[in-house]
């Protein structure tokens, strides 16, 4: 069973899923990363694959994916770092990152890699909803992996509706009509939220966009399953003189 | 005159899932969906509008003042032994093809009740055009511009301030063009309902390619009809453009895309030379991917990074280039061929001594593929004089020697 719906399996409130960029702040750090988001307390971990231009994502996380370009990091490095790593993770991993080096790479080679290790599903957000699935669907069918889709406050309810019937393991609600890091008044999304709860969606749903610290992530677990913390914790690890002691501080500020 | 609304038959053009061939559709973010949608749904519907028509004719004629002319370059025809045809876009107001498409969106973002216009523009010129349409309709304009174009393009940064446009300098990745072109859409993602951006060239996620190739087709539309007034037939046997993102050429071909019988040129940034490291020839150097929402030609490295392209022409220095070229390409029914920066020179100079016209360095690569094509002296080739030297008049000045 995917281990993302083994998470939700027990309906569990208040996950907190951490994305931090692979290969940052330095290009062997991706594990160490990892490791210490699990031994936090973090749910689930979403790693991003650091691309050149990312449209949905503000400065803090393009800037981390820049340095992390220059430190080496690419989809082919990023594997061979996760190789054998579920011997010590145990939380869902997934992966985010943009179509085009996807499309490079061969999208059936990187499901197949992604099965390999241990991956349990993917956020693509610039792969549209038909192109999935007329082209891609079975495919990460044969390979496990869930793709999860975004919805916006923007978002009709019949898309919302279909975009919950494709999107596997969970929905990600983006909180607000904004990119990465930008600060929204999480009040203002209530309506919003309250929306998507009554309309009893098949999957979970995450909230994502503007969640930063303790109180913001709260506000949004009232109304799902839990949030993405992105932005903020790339800021706090991007100077870290002892990335283990941060990122578990990190976590533990947020949950406790 | 008119915006060539029902020519969707082509194969050349556009199909209704927004793809030409393999290459097109909108690779968007959930966020942009509901922008890109209001314009999928509505740009068709607001451009066969008898008003609106007649709005962007009058625009065309009084303000930007078309038809441009479509004239015959008897020295420069004389030098290669052949019939030389210049369609002068340069003689246009703000001196390039860019305002028929800026024209075109404005009256459309009117129409669809946005209060605020945002662009992004590489050399200047889009950001002019976008600054100059706006003033002329109390819009206000928020220009992106990558931070290292504005010290290197610092009249035309001034020209949009002084037409009261903000101008906002991009300072994430290579701040360049296409970092220019990655703030306007995160603008828009964080402004979706009041907010129309004006994309410059025939890029972006459908319909931009397609609206904006619509706005330019006026430019072959002229062609025609002059080129019967002059020569007694419509159609040449070369047409010849110049292509970064590619709008002057969409604009050029759009009418003879059918006409098997005109050879379609497209003419690319070689740069210091196509495998020198320093170069734009996108359909030479490019392969299948996504940029800016486009399934496209783009030059990227092996794990699919997007590469900074180089040529000495701002206008031509984009990484990718338009779907439908990557369709004329791929299908062979255009001819892509590409100028190096020196090559663009020395035939932006032969122009200018020959028949008294300083070119844009963009539409001096075309000019600059004269030499290369074997014209016979029987053969009518009209080439897209897409933007006039004045901007370039530094780079010009510094290569005197």
């Amino acid at each position: 069973m995917n281990r993302i719906d083994q998470l939700f399996g027990n309906k569990p409130k208040e996950v907190l899923n951490i994305y931090f960029t692979a290969g940052f702040p330095n290009h062997g750090d991706t594990l160490t990363v990892l490791q210490a988001l699990q031994d936090g307390g973090a749910d689930m971990a979403e790693i991003g694959m650091p691309f050149s231009d990312p449209l949905a994502d503000g400065p803090v996380i393009q800037d981390s994916s820049t340095r992390a370009i220059k430190n080496g990091m690419r989809i082919s490095v990023l594997f061979e770092q996760l190789k054998g790593f579920r011997e010590k993770i145990h939380i869902p991993v997934v992966l985010m990152g943009y179509i085009n080096p996807v499309l490079q790479y061969g999208v059936e080679n990187f499901l197949r890699s992604c099965q390999e290790a241990g991956v349990d599903g993917l956020i693509l957000p610039d792969l549209p909803m038909d192109e999935y699935e007329t082209e891609y669907k079975p495919l990460f069918e044969k390979y496990g992996q869930h793709l999860i889709f975004l919805v916006t406050p923007e978002t009709s309810e019949a898309r919302i509706r279909k975009i919950d019937s494709l999107s596997r393991g969970f929905v990600y609600a983006v909180s607000s009509s904004s990119t990465t890091g930008k600060d929204k008044d999480m009040k203002l999304q209530e309506d919003y939220f309250r929306k998507l709860q009554d309309m009893k969606l098949q999957n979970p749903v995450l909230v994502g966009f503007g969640i930063r610290d303790k109180a913001t992530f709260q506000t949004a677990c009232q109304y799902s399953n839990g949030a993405i913390i992105g932005s903020a914790f790339v800021k706090a690890i991007e100077n870290s003189a002892n990335l283990q002691e941060t990122v578990q501080a990190f976590v533990r500020n947020i949950k406790q | 005159m008119d915006i060539a609304i029902n020519t969707s038959q082509s194969r050349y053009h556009v199909n209704e899932k927004g793809y030409y061939g393999n290459f097109g559709g909108a690779y968007i973010p959930e966020m942009l969906y509901p922008n890109v949608e209001e314009l999928r749904e509505n740009y068709l519907k607001i451009m066969s509008e008898p008003a609106f028509q007649e709005e962007f004719e009058q625009l065309l004629k009084d303000y930007v003042g078309r038809p441009s002319p479509l004239y015959f370059a008897s020295r420069l025809s004389e030098k290669y032994n052949t019939k030389i045809y210049l369609k002068r876009e340069d003689l246009n107001h703000t001196g390039a093809h860019k305002v028929n498409n800026t024209i075109g969106q404005i009256l459309l973002a009117k129409r669809l009740g946005k209060k605020r216009i945002i662009a992004e523009t590489g050399a200047g010129q889009h950001g002019v055009a976008t600054a100059t349409v706006c003033a002329l309709m109390g819009l206000e304009c928020i220009v992106y511009m990558g931070s290292i174009d504005i010290q290197r393009q610092a009249p035309n940064v001034a020209r949009m301030k002084m037409l009261g446009a903000t101008v906002v300098p991009a300072t994430s990745g290579s701040q360049t063009l296409k970092d220019a072109t990655n703030e306007a859409i995160r603008d828009w993602i964080n402004n979706p309902v009041d907010t129309h951006y004006i994309i410059g060239s025939v890029v972006g996620p459908h319909p931009y390619p397609d609206m904006v190739a619509r706005f330019q087709s006026v430019i072959s539309e002229e062609i025609k009809k002059q080129l019967l007034e002059k020569t007694g037939k419509a159609l040449p046997d070369y047409v010849i453009a110049c292509v970064g993102g590619g709008s002057n050429a969409a604009g050029a071909f759009f009418h003879f895309t059918d006409d098997e019988s005109v050879q379609l040129v497209a003419v690319e940034a070689a740069g210091k030379g196509v495998h020198s490291g320093f170069s734009a020839a996108t359909s030479q150097l490019g392969k299948p991917g996504v940029i800016h929402a486009s399934k496209t030609l783009l030059m990227q490295t092996e794990d699919g990074q997007i590469v900074e392209p180089h040529s000495i022409s701002a206008g031509l220095d984009y990484p990718g280039v338009g779907p439908l070229h990557a369709h004329l390409y791929e299908s062979g029914r255009g001819k892509f061929l590409n100028a190096t920066d020196d090559e663009a020179l020395a035939a932006a100079y032969e122009l200018s001594l020959l028949e008294g016209i300083i070119p844009a360095l963009e539409s001096a690569h075309a000019l600059a593929k004269l030499k290369d094509l074997q014209l016979k002296p029987d053969d009518v080739t009209v080439v897209c004089l897409s933007g006039r030297g004045d901007k370039d008049l530094e780079t010009y000045i510094k290569h005197l020697k």
